[in-house]
């Protein structure tokens, strides 16, 4: 199949059409329909991007399975898939599915419920598949429609404020990156991020109205991608509309958020910040580090506070996003597949975890920690599964939370002991936020009168967690076959990324001496 | 020698004699009776000579001595005007019938302001210029206050004209320092005196005066005052005409000064044109957030608009020319949306036009609804709608013109500008339900022209209907 990459993508917005144009009325047969057709398409798209897994070549450290063709401005419609991207593909298409069936008893506007996540899986795809550059930015903004509606029509009381929040701060970050696009356009002549890979931009050193600006160009275009992607990453300090969001989105809301959308800044600075703007990247790396180290000590300490629980999850996600901009940044073979790692497996930790309590909101209807108590009980089933995620959460070996962690601190440790202690810190605050949640909400007796009749997890609900609970697992126990996926094309990467840095060294040493 | 100018003129002559005669004919019947078959008539003129314009025209083609141009720029923003304009009219006739307010000067008088708007894209001479602008805004100010019993109506249509004589003044004394400092009205020849070095002190005031007065007719800040009164007064079908036709006019008027006159000197406009671009889509991105009536909105939206393209002109380049037609022809196709949609607000017959009536409109109306977010979001510029490339060319235009600031200024407008589409779409999926519901409307014009706006916005991804190599095209006649 040579479009094999158009179809996973663009499937779930085929089947969002239909369901668009064919479905028609608001009762009960239209609802389950609508369902049932979303679940359908979403593992679909799940089966046949099996097919990208299975063509994949990991040695090959190029792109595979590239799609081109003209678009206008000379732009190009490029789409392809290398060792950083594949498994940010997979992760998306293998989430998609248990977050609709998450979503099995959601009875207001359901078809355009299923439409919107829909339409959201295809542009989630795209971000990870387009090799042009401004296609890229077009899925990566897209995203913000489904998701801005998302949290506004099913989201919580004070999803007004979230859902605006949430656009608008993403959609600052994200427009100086169009500039900053718009001037690599000119500089390089091309959109293409096969070209733009080699293309190097100017890293001369200029002023501008009296300020100078070490790195020149790089720098500049670099602090501009810093700029979207902190704020979806999210990196302290311009991570306040996380919470926001994620308390006030509907459970499946929150899952998409945590599992995939956040793993877009992540991926961006792999895609562009480290390989194309090497120089600027160093330049700024000190401050990216620190910035990092804040983030672990400080939001591990705001989640210990916390009376919500989703609020504490999500907090709790900022501090492992902390993990993954240090093992970037690290710059090194360990650090970045670390990184990658953490975000693979922080997808499905973080999911499972709002899953969790999607599970007792739809019981309880409240998130507060202090409703909940002695759960274990009455709900074995949840208590056990519960726990499973909070231990991966703190990072216990054997989980796959372990191994990303572990990786990112051995890279940072090679290149900034201070930051490395500082952020090990956060392995035990997370101990401390994370178990004391669940001592909280699971252990104890069961003393709440309103928690009396709870009940334990219907079939439905462990079979979402079923698939979880195995990438979980197996991933901490055989880390090999991620690692074996990413490292060539990591390898590559750092290499790349370290000659240029020395070539650039060279040609300052060789303008200083003349 | 005669015949050949006349026949370069000719759409313009067709439209002109159909207006005055079918002036003449329906004086003879009776009251408004031939007033609906005369817009279906005249939008069919329109759209005749639209697809006339696009097949026929060939070349450059100079009449009367260079007073008009008949160029691929100029028959680019005609087929705009005219297509627009015969949309605007076809919507206008569903509303007006309804409310009694169809009278038959009403597409005649459109069709005159048409005429004008023609002349405007095609003068080659600040005499052609002048008559083209004063025959577009004398019609206009006309239809502005077409509802005479109305105050608001009245008023719109008195601050129009007072401001636009205005205006026309501060031009007509523009041009007749440019005429005073290079001894000739014609563009040809006013940029013959500019080609060594820079304008003379003389030439550069007129200039300013030009520029100020061009700005007036686009509502671009700080001549736009009239925008939002004119706007919320007009009966709703004169506020779409306004949106849409007038402004593309004026834009291609704009730009065939500043390039066919004073191309010479770019960078002394330039800067002029940047600042105002830049106050525009601050101005119209700030104000429209406090409003809370859509037409009103809907002014301050075109504002910014404006803003964005005129920093395609700012850049001077043909590819800024390029991409401020790209950025008119997809700004339009919106507004037409946009306003097909106001007009069809209506509760118990009577227009409403604040937004908050629109209280969970998506649950009652879910297709309109759907649309209407869709344009909405196309006119924040979020891609992947068809409005984001309109300013995807319009800040690459500018980049590359060196002008790197103004393309950070406004990709920063336009994010303070989506707070207030954000608001629309807020009332209308995620309000509460209130027992004011508007009514459900009928009219099959409003919702085909709405539907079809939408569908251009999404599909429009795939390679914007091919305009861009059309109005490459257009722009490299004008820059060379």
């Amino acid at each position: 199949m040579d479009n094999l990459l158009s179809i996973v993508t663009f499937l779930p917005a085929l089947a969002a059409v239909i369901l668009l144009v064919f479905l028609r009325g608001d009762d009960e047969a239209a609802n389950r329909n609508a369902k049932w057709l979303a679940l359908i398409a979403t593992s679909a798209t799940f089966l046949i991007s099996l097919f990208i897994l299975a063509q994949f070549d990991s040695q090959n450290t190029g792109f595979q399975m590239v799609e081109q063709g003209e678009w206008l401005l000379g732009l190009q419609y490029k789409m392809g898939v290398d060792g950083i991207s594949v498994l940010f593909v997979m992760l998306t298409t293998f989430m998609m599915p248990l977050v609709i069936a998450a979503s099995w008893d959601v009875s207001h506007r359901v078809k355009e419920y299923m439409i919107a996540f829909l339409i959201l899986e295809t542009l989630m795809l795209g971000v990870f598949m387009a090799l042009d550059l401004v296609l890229f930015y077009l899925f990566f903004e897209a995203g913000l429609i489904p998701m801005f509606l998302i949290i506004g029509i099913w989201g919580g009381k004070n999803r007004i404020y979230a859902s605006f929040k949430f656009f608008l701060y993403t959609f600052l970050g994200s427009v100086l990156m169009l500039v900053a696009m718009v001037a690599m356009f000119s500089d390089a002549g091309t959109t293409d991020i096969e070209q733009l890979l080699v293309h190097q931009f100017g890293s001369e050193s200029f002023s501008i109205l009296g300020v100078q600006i070490v790195g020149g160009l790089q720098t500049l275009l670099f602090l501009a991608f810093f700029a979207s992607f902190a704020v979806k990453m999210p990196m302290w300090p311009v991570h306040t509309w996380l919470p926001d969001a994620h308390v006030q989105a509907p459970t499946a809301g929150s899952v998409v958020l945590a599992a995939i959308l956040l793993k877009m800044g992540g991926y961006g600075f792999l895609r562009f910040s480290l390989p194309m703007f090497p120089v600027g990247a160093d330049v700024l790396t000190p401050l990216v580090l620190w910035m990092s180290a804040i983030a672990i000590v400080y939001t591990s300490l705001v989640a210990l506070v916390q009376e919500d629980m989703k609020k504490l999850i999500a907090y709790s996600s900022v501090a492992h996003m902390g993990y993954v901009t240090m093992g970037i940044f690290a710059g090194n073979q360990q650090g970045i597949d670390g990184a990658i790692f953490q975000m693979i497996s922080h997808g499905f930790i973080s999911g499972a975890l709002f899953l969790c309590v999607g599970v007792i909101y739809d019981r309880m209807h409240t998130r507060d920690i202090d409703a909940y108590g002695g759960l274990v009980n009455r709900m074995p089933a949840y208590a056990l599964i519960f726990m499973l995620f909070t231990m991966a959460n703190v990072g216990l070996p054997g989980t796959s939370g372990f191994i990303g962690e572990f990786l990112t601190l051995m890279g940072i440790f090679q290149v900034n002991t201070w930051i490395a202690a500082v952020a090990t810190s956060g392995v035990i605050l997370s101990a401390a936020y994370a178990l004391w949640l669940y001592r909280r909400v699971v252990m104890g007796d069961l003393i709440k009168e309103s928690l009396k009749t709870i009940t334990d997890m219907t079939r439905r609900e462990r079979a979402i967690f079923a698939p979880l609970v195995i990438a979980t697992i197996l991933f901490g126990v055989y880390p090999a076959p991620i690692l074996d996926t990413i490292g060539p094309s990591v390898e590559a990467l750092v290499s790349n990324y370290q000659t240029a840095l020395a070539a650039a060294e060279t040609a300052t040493q060789v303008a200083v001496n003349h | 020698m005669l015949s050949a100018d006349l026949g370069i003129i000719l759409p313009e002559i067709i439209l002109a004699i159909y207006a005055m005669l079918a002036l003449l004919g329906a004086v003879y019947t009776v009251k408004d009776g031939a007033a609906s078959l005369l817009v279906w008539v005249t939008s069919g003129l329109f759209l005749a000579l639209a697809v006339w314009i696009g097949l026929n025209g060939a070349g450059t083609n100079v009449a009367f001595n260079g007073m008009f141009v008949d160029d691929g720029f100029a028959r680019f923003a005609k087929i705009v005007i005219l297509v627009s304009a015969a949309a605007v009219l076809l919507m206008s006739e569903a509303y007006m019938t309804r409310r009694g307010l169809l009278r038959f000067e009403y597409p005649l008088l459109i069709a005159l302001a048409v005429v004008g708007m023609m002349m405007m894209v095609s003068a080659g001479d600040l005499m052609a210029l002048y008559m083209g602008l004063e025959l577009q805004s004398l019609a206009l100010y006309v239809v502005a206050s077409l509802r005479r019993d109305s105050l608001k109506s009245t008023e719109a249509g008195l601050k129009y004209f007072v401001l636009g004589a205005l205006s026309s003044g501060l031009l007509l004394y523009g041009a007749s320092l440019v005429y005073g400092y290079s001894g000739t009205t014609l563009f040809s020849g006013i940029i013959q005196t500019a080609v060594h070095g820079d304008l003379s002190l003389g030439l550069l005031f007129g200039l300013v005066f030009l520029i100020s007065g061009l700005a007036f007719k686009v509502s671009a800040v700080p001549f736009h005052m009239w925008t939002p009164d004119g706007y919320e007064g007009s009966p709703t079908p004169v506020t779409a005409f306004f949106a849409t036709a007038p402004k593309v006019a004026a834009m291609g008027l704009f730009a065939r000064v500043m390039h066919d006159a004073f191309g010479a000197a770019v960078s002394d406009w330039s800067q002029v044109i940047a600042l105002l671009s830049v106050l525009s889509m601050f101005l119209g991105a700030i104000a429209a957030i406090g409003q809370t009536d859509i037409k009103r909105l809907m002014a301050f939206s075109s504002i910014a608009h404006m803003g964005y393209a005129l920093m395609g002109l700012a850049a001077g380049t043909a590819f800024g020319v390029q991409a401020m037609l790209i950025y008119m022809a997809i700004y339009v196709t919106m507004n037409i949306g946009t306003f097909a949609f106001i007009l069809s607000m209506h509760r118990d017959g009577q227009p409403v036009s604040s937004i908050g009536a629109l209280n969970m409109y998506s649950k009652r109306e879910p297709g309109k609804a759907l649309a209407m977010l869709v344009l909405l979001f196309s006119l924040a510029g979020v891609p992947p709608l068809v409005g984001f490339f309109g300013k995807l060319y319009v800040l690459r235009a500018a980049y590359e013109a060196g002008l790197a600031w103004l393309a950070i200024a406004g990709v920063i407008a336009s994010v303070i500008g989506a707070f207030y589409y954000l608001r629309i779409v807020f009332y209308m999926y995620f309000g509460q339900e209130r027992d004011d519901a508007l009514d459900k409307s009928g009219s099959p014009v409003l919702w085909g022209m709405l539907m079809a706006s939408a569908v251009i916005m999404v599909v429009g991804v795939v390679n914007l209907f091919g305009i861009e190599g059309a109005a490459a095209a257009a722009a490299a006649t004008l820059v060379n």
